[in-house]
C-alpha cells in the first residue's frame, strides 16, 4: 500500500491542494468577516478580503513549509533509513560501492517492477526503499493537513471586529518580499564562501605567492600555477576591447542623445539593441572565422614588407586582436545605452544655458554636458570593464590557449575565462590541483568585476547626490 | 476693434522711442499649433521693458524669438522679423552664436554650469574670444561679479562649484554670466520665480542698475515688480499682444477692459 504512495506526483498534488486550500480558506476568513460585521454595530478595523487573506495565509504557509522541508531533505531521509536497516557489510560492499547500489535503488524505485525483478535481492531493498519513501510521504501530507487546519483554526480564532487583519496580511507580504531578497542574497554568498573555500583548499597546495606572481601557467600538467600570463592576457583583450567600444559607444550616445532627430534616433537605438541582443557565441565564430584569419593574413602580409624583420609579427591563427576587436563591438551597446541614459539626464536647462551664452553645438556639448555627465560615464565605463573581463565564449574561440606574456596583438594569448573553460572540460577528478585552480582563477575574477561594480556604483552615488 | 487701436498707439509711440529691438509681424507656431499671432512691438534700448500676462499667452516664446532660442525647439517656427540695429536677426546671414553672444538670457531656473563659479562666468568670454590675457578674464569676471551684486559673497570662494551656490546667489551668477559678455540685450524670463523676497530685491535692484546700459526684457508675474522695475510694460493675452506703453500709463489707465482685468487681478 505504501509502495503505491511512493509514485505520487507530490509536487503537482501538493501545488492543486495548497492552491484548494487557500482558496477555501480565504472564502471562510471572509465569510467569517462578514458575519462578525453584519451582526456588530462596531466597525471592522479591516474590510472582510483581508481576513480572508489573513486565514488563507496561516492555511497555506504552515503546509507549504512542512512539505518544502520534504521536498529539500525527504529523500535523503529515507535513503538513510534504508542503510540503517542494513546489515554492516551488506552483500560484501564498501562504502562507495554501497553509494552507487543505493543510487541505483533510487532510480529504480521510479521505474517499473519489471525492470528488477530478475534480481531478488535488489528487487527486496528497492521494495523496502519504496515503502520506507511512501510511509514518509504519506505521514508527510498527514502532517500538511493537520498544521493548515490548525493554522486554520488558529486565525479563525483571533477574527474579530477589531483585529488587524490589514496590517497581519502587510506584515506577511513583507516576509514573503524580505524571503525573495534573502534567497538572492543566500545564494550569492553561497557561491562566494564556495569559491572561497575551493580556493582556500588550492592555496593549501599552491603557495598564494606563486599564484598570483608565477610568470609560468601549465595547470594541465599540474606543474606551473602562476597566473600571471591569464592576467596578462585578460587585460589586454579587455584594454583592446575598451579601445574600440569606448569611443565607438560614446560617441554613438553622444550624437544620438544631443544631435540626431528624432526620426534617426527611432532607427539607430533599436538597431544598438540588436547589437546588443546577439548571443556571444555568433560573436565568438564571427571572431573564430571571419577577424581572426584576417588578422593574421594582415599580418603575414606586414611581416613580408621590407622594414619589418621576418617573423616579427606572430600572425597566429587564432589571436588577441581578433577575440579584443569583437569583443568591443560587442560592448558598444553596453557603453552607448548607459551613457545615453547618462547624458540625457543632465538637465535641458544646462544646454539653455549653453546655447543662449552663444556657445555651439559642440561646444556645448564638449564644456558643459560631458562635465555634468561624466560620472555617470565613468560608472558605465567601469561596468563595461567588468563585464570585458568576464567575457568567456569570444575569447575562448578566438583568443586561443597559449599562456604567454606578449605585446604583440597577432599572437595566441589566453584569458582566466578561457583557463577555466580548458580546466573544466573534459575529466579529471574533483579535487586535484588542476581543477581546484579554476576556483582560484574564479575567485580572482569575482574580485576584480566586484571591485569595478563597486567603483561604479559608488561614482554613480556621488553624481546623484550632486544632482537632486 | 481694440487691436487696430494699440498698434496704432503702438507705432506711433515707436518713432518717439530710442529702438533698439523692433518686432514686426511675429508668429509662431509649435508643429501646427500657432502660439503668437502677429505681434509688433518696439522694444527701447537703456530701458526695462516688462512682458505681462497670463500662464500660456505665450510671453516665453516672444522672448525667445529675440536671440532665436526658438531654434532650438525641433516643432517651433517663426514667421516675421526681428530687427535689431537694423539688421533682421532671422536673416539667413546671422550667426545665430554671434546673435546670442549680443543678446544675453537669463532663465527662470538657475542653472549655473557644472564649473566652478570663476569658469561660470568665464565661460561666454572664453568662447568668444573677448578676453586676450588671463588678467583680462580675471577683470572681467570680477567686474561682472561685481555688477551682479555678488562679489562680496564668493570672492573667496571663486574656485567652488557654482551649483553650491544658495538659489538667489546663482541666479546673480546666473546674470553675471550673462552680462560677462557685454551683451547688448538682456532676456529673464521670470528670474525671480524660484527666489525669496530678499534675493528678489537685490535682483531688482540689480536690474535697475543695468538699466543705465543694457536693452533689458522681463517676464514677469508679479504686477508689483513689473511696477517697480519696467519703464514699459506689454500685456499678452492668448498670443496676442493685447496692448503696449509706458507702465505708468498701463497700470493707472489701461486702454484695454483685458488689461484692466488682468493688472486688477480679475482673471489670469
Ligand atoms: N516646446 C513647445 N512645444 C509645443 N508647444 C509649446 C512649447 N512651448 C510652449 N508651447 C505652447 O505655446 C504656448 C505659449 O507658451 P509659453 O511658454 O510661451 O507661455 P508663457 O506665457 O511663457 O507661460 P508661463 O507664464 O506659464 O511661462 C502655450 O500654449 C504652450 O503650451
Ligand atoms: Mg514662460
Amino acid at each position: 500500500m505504501l509502495q503505491t504512495f511512493s509514485h505520487i506526483p507530490m509536487a503537482w498534488l501538493a501545488f492543486a491542494v495548497l492552491a484548494a486550500a487557500g482558496c477555501a480558506a480565504f472564502l471562510a476568513g471572509r465569510a467569517t468577516a462578514m458575519k462578525i460585521s453584519a451582526s456588530g454595530s462596531v466597525m471592522m478595523n479591516s474590510q472582510p478580503n483581508y481576513h480572508g487573506y489573513f486565514a488563507a495565509m496561516w492555511t497555506v504557509l504552515p503546509a507549504a513549509l512542512i512539505l518544502l522541508a520534504y521536498s529539500l531533505f525527504g529523500s535523503g531521509l529515507a535513503r538513510s533509513l534504508l542503510t540503517q536497516e542494513l546489515p554492516d557489510g551488506f552483500a560484501g560492499m564498501d562504502g562507495v560501492q554501497l553509494s552507487q547500489y543505493l543510487d541505483r535503488v533510487g532510480e529504480a524505485a521510479q521505474l517499473d517492477r519489471a525492470v528488477w525483478a530478475s534480481e531478488p535481492l535488489f528487487a527486496a531493498v528497492t521494495e523496502r526503499f519504496m515503502t520506507l519513501q511512501g510511509g514518509l510521504k504519506l505521514a508527510t501530507m498527514l502532517a500538511a493537513a493537520v498544521a493548515g487546519l490548525a493554522g486554520l483554526a488558529f486565525a479563525c480564532r483571533r477574527l474579530n471586529a477589531s483585529f488587524r487583519a490589514r496590517t497581519e496580511v502587510e506584515n506577511g507580504i513583507e516576509w514573503a518580499l524580505f524571503a525573495c531578497a534573502a534567497i538572492a542574497i543566500a545564494t550569492t554568498a553561497g557561491i562566494v564562501l564556495s569559491l572561497l573555500f575551493e580556493s582556500i583548499r588550492f592555496f593549501t597546495e599552491i603557495p598564494v605567492f606563486d599564484f598570483l606572481f608565477g610568470l609560468h601557467w601549465n595547470a594541465q600538467t599540474e606543474e606551473d600555477f602562476g597566473a600571471i600570463p591569464l592576467f596578462f592576457g585578460t587585460f589586454i583583450i579587455s584594454l583592446i576591447a575598451m579601445c574600440v567600444a569606448v569611443p565607438v559607444g560614446l560617441y554613438a550616445a553622444i550624437y544620438l542623445s544631443e544631435y540626431a532627430g528624432p526620426k534617426v534616433r527611432a532607427w539607430i537605438k533599436p538597431m544598438l539593441e540588436i547589437l546588443a541582443g546577439i548571443p556571444t557565441v555568433v560573436y565568438g565564430f564571427f571572431a573564430l572565422l571571419v577577424v581572426a584569419p584576417a588578422v593574421s593574413a594582415a599580418a603575414v602580409w606586414l611581416n613580408g614588407l621590407p622594414v619589418i624583420p621576418d617573423e616579427f609579427f606572430a600572425a597566429s591563427s587564432t589571436n588577441a586582436l581578433a577575440a579584443g576587436l569583437v569583443m568591443g563591438v560587442m560592448i558598444i551597446p553596453f557603453v552607448s545605452s548607459l551613457s545615453d541614459d547618462v547624458i540625457n539626464a543632465v538637465p535641458q536647462s544646462l544646454r539653455d544655458g549653453a546655447f543662449a551664452m552663444g556657445a555651439t553645438r559642440s561646444e556645448t556639448v564638449k564644456q558643459v554636458v560631458m562635465p555634468a555627465a561624466l560620472p555617470g560615464v565613468i560608472a558605465a565605463v567601469l561596468l563595461a570593464v567588468s563585464r570585458a573581463i568576464g567575457e568567456t565564449m569570444i575569447v575562448v574561440m578566438a583568443a586561443g590557449l597559449r599562456p604567454q606574456i606578449t605585446l604583440d596583438p597577432t599572437a595566441e594569448i589566453t584569458t582566466i575565462t578561457v583557463q577555466i573553460v580548458a580546466l573544466l572540460t573534459g575529466d579529471s577528478e574533483f579535487d586535484s590541483p588542476k581543477t581546484l585552480s579554476a576556483f582560484a582563477l574564479g575567485f580572482v575574477l569575482f574580485a576584480l568585476t566586484l571591485v569595478f561594480n563597486l567603483i561604479a556604483l559608488r561614482v554613480v552615488q556621488k553624481y546623484r547626490e550632486k544632482y537632486d | 476693434m481694440a487691436d487696430t487701436t494699440t498698434s496704432t498707439v503702438a507705432l506711433e509711440e515707436t518713432k518717439a522711442i530710442d529702438t533698439k529691438v523692433d518686432c514686426r509681424n511675429i508668429n509662431v507656431f509649435y508643429g501646427a499649433k500657432q502660439a503668437i499671432f502677429d505681434v509688433s512691438m518696439a522694444i527701447p534700448s537703456r530701458s526695462v521693458t516688462a512682458f505681462i500676462g497670463p500662464s500660456g499667452c505665450g510671453k516665453s516664446t516672444f522672448l525667445r524669438c529675440i536671440n532665436r532660442m526658438n531654434d532650438t525647439i525641433e516643432s517651433a517656427r517663426v514667421e516675421g522679423e526681428v530687427i535689431i540695429d537694423g539688421e533682421d536677426v532671422n536673416s539667413a546671414a546671422v550667426d545665430p552664436v554671434l546673435l546670442r553672444s549680443r543678446v544675453g538670457m537669463v532663465f527662470q531656473k538657475p542653472n549655473p554650469f557644472p564649473k566652478t563659479i570663476y569658469d561660470n562666468i568665464a565661460y561666454g568670454p572664453r568662447i568668444h574670444g573677448l578676453a586676450r590675457s588671463r588678467d583680462d578674464l580675471d577683470e572681467i569676471v570680477q567686474n561682472s561679479l561685481m555688477r551682479a551684486g555678488l562679489w562680496e559673497e564668493v570672492k573667496e570662494r571663486l574656485a567652488e562649484p557654482g551649483t553650491g551656490l544658495s538659489g538667489g546667489q546663482q541666479q546673480r551668477l546666473c546674470i553675471a554670466r550673462a552680462i560677462a559678455v557685454s551683451p547688448e540685450v538682456i532676456l529673464m524670463d521670470e528670474p525671480c520665480s524660484a527666489l525669496d523676497p530678499i534675493a528678489t530685491a537685490k535682483i531688482e535692484e540689480l536690474i535697475d542698475e543695468l538699466r543705465e546700459r543694457f536693452c533689458i526684457v522681463i517676464v514677469t508675474h508679479s504686477m508689483q515688480q513689473a511696477a517697480r522695475v519696467s519703464q514699459r510694460t506689454a500685456f499678452f493675452h492668448l498670443g496676442k499682444l493685447v496692448e503696449v506703453g509706458d507702465t505708468e500709463h498701463i497700470f493707472t489707465n489701461p486702454t484695454d477692459n483685458r488689461t484692466q482685468d488682468y493688472i486688477t487681478g480679475r482673471f489670469g
